[in-house]
């Protein structure tokens, strides 16, 4: 038996949960796909006295799609479904996209979207594409429900909006603008492995062909994703294309602030996510009829 | 704190019942309360797949899953893949391409391609190698599993055409 020993409640339905939550606060922690929270109970880094499992919850394991081409996703849904959704394919490709990058099939099988984000590890893919979409976060708690834009929602290391006594039960997408150019770039040493820095670029282009909106997010970079906005600003109104995308590398080289590890230096990230930012840029604009459908 | 719980489940068709605590792993449920060793644990947090089994047909670590979450599951484990003395065809392939050395990792990389051949019965070279990104092996660098993995996907095509035939 490796995790230190613990309260064990498995309910049924979503109010049963939150009331758990609101009865046990700080010393209950949701036990969602269990892919990061396993780990750090079996080497006794994280100790919870109680754990809240919401694996019966089949309420919030759902991917719906709206009138407007939004998704809308329940926090259990497991990244495996996500990964082979039509739904997700057809709606957003960058979403879609993504999900191969996390972990490898047998963690997908397990590995929850909402898991994933409420976790938000720094280094993890989801919380910066989230970031990237606009997403919103629908948290409930016995008390009520609130909605957090993605902006607002992580807060540093490991640390969301989400209180101690909120659950994550939803997550919505925005409906996909057709046409828009988009990619995920990242360098880990081994396929399946955390980035060691990442890059999610998001464009939507005018008729014309300038930019209208941009969306830069990085991960692997700080405590937690970053949007650079002075890259997004020097996109738009500019076509994009490679003497602007030199100047948002530079941006994004100056305004990051990465901390040196084990896996890679100050410098080292910073070369890399100016270089992916550049790559992930290109590729972006080099893809072609690759539009949602509506 | 030592409050046991139920968990009912078949393993390999066969049912079980233990009362344990919550904090015990599939892993170690599997191990040390069913005495079926043919698991594996390696790293015990996620990273090196020994512990691959399938829950309800689906690859999972079981060194991340508690027993208690198994409770009215149907979980595979390698012990399950063989036909009394007559080998799994993918096992047999393994032995043909000699895909292990110690064979510590093995129970890992057959639950995984098990898994991976049912929703992929005609790999190409690069899935094969994509499948098994997350299990890790110290012996044989992996190009005879990758051989192994290919060669029962190759068998397993033959039977279909033969039952394809014979239909």
């Amino acid at each position: 038996m490796k995790p230190a020993p613990f309260e064990y409640f498995s309910p049924d339905e979503i109010d049963d949960a939150l009331e758990l939550l609101s009865r046990h606060g700080e010393d209950g922690k949701i036990l969602a796909g269990g892919q990061s929270l396993m780990p750090l109970m079996n080497l006794r880094l994280a100790r919870p006295r109680v754990i809240v499992d919401i694996n019966r919850l089949a309420a919030l394991d759902y991917i719906s799609p709206g009138a407007g081409g939004e998704l809308t996703i329940g926090a259990l849904t497991r990244q495996r479904s996500l990964e082979q959704s039509t739904v997700v394919k057809d709606r957003n490709p960058l979403l879609a996209a993504t999900m191969p990058l996390i972990g490898h099939f047998q963690i997908r099988n397990r590995g929850t979207i909402g898991g994933s984000l409420a976790h938000a590890d720094p280094a993890a893919e989801l919380p910066a594409v989230s970031l990237a979409l606009d997403v919103e976060f629908v948290v409930k708690s016995a008390v009520g429900e609130r909605r957090i834009p993605a902006r607002e929602f992580f807060l540093g290391y490991m640390t969301t909006a989400i209180e101690p006594t909120e659950l994550l039960t939803e997550i919505r997408v925005p409906g996909w603008r057709p046409g828009s150019r988009w990619a995920i770039e990242e360098v880990a040493r081994r396929r399946g492995d955390f980035a060691i820095v990442g890059v999610v670029v998001l464009l939507q282009l005018s008729g014309a062909g300038l930019c209208e909106k941009a969306r830069l997010a990085l991960f692997g970079v700080g405590d937690h994703p970053v949007r650079i906005s002075r890259g997004e600003e020097i996109l738009i109104g500019n076509r994009p294309e490679s003497n602007i995308f030199k100047e948002v590398a530079k941006a994004v080289a100056e305004e990051l602030d990465p901390t040196s590890d084990v896996h890679a230096s100050q410098e080292y990230r910073k070369e890399v996510g100016a270089f992916l930012t550049r790559k992930a840029l290109q590729t972006a604009m080099a893809r072609t009829g690759e539009a949602a459908s509506q | 704190m030592s409050v046991k719980h139920t968990v009912r489940l078949t393993v390999n068709q066969k049912p079980y019942e233990k009362l344990v605590e919550a904090r015990t792993t599939l892993a170690d449920f599997l191990r040390n309360e069913l005495e079926l060793t043919g698991t594996h644990l390696g790293c015990e947090h996620g990273v090196c797949g020994a512990c691959t089994v399938l829950l309800n047909g689906d690859a999972v670590r079981s060194c991340l899953l508690l027993a208690v979450q198994a409770n009215g599951a149907e979980i595979s484990t390698v012990e399950g893949l063989a036909q009394g003395e007559e080998l799994h065809p993918l096992q047999k392939a393994f032995q043909d391409q000699h895909a292990l050395q110690c064979g510590f990792c093995t129970p890992g990389f057959l639950m995984t391609a098990v898994a991976f051949l049912k929703s992929t019965p005609k790999p190409t070279d690069a899935e094969a190698r994509e499948a098994i990104s997350g299990n890790i092996c110290r012996c044989t660098g992996y190009q005879p599993i990758v051989q192994a993995i290919l060669q029962a996907a190759r068998e397993g095509a033959v039977e279909q055409k033969r039952n394809f035939s014979a239909g």
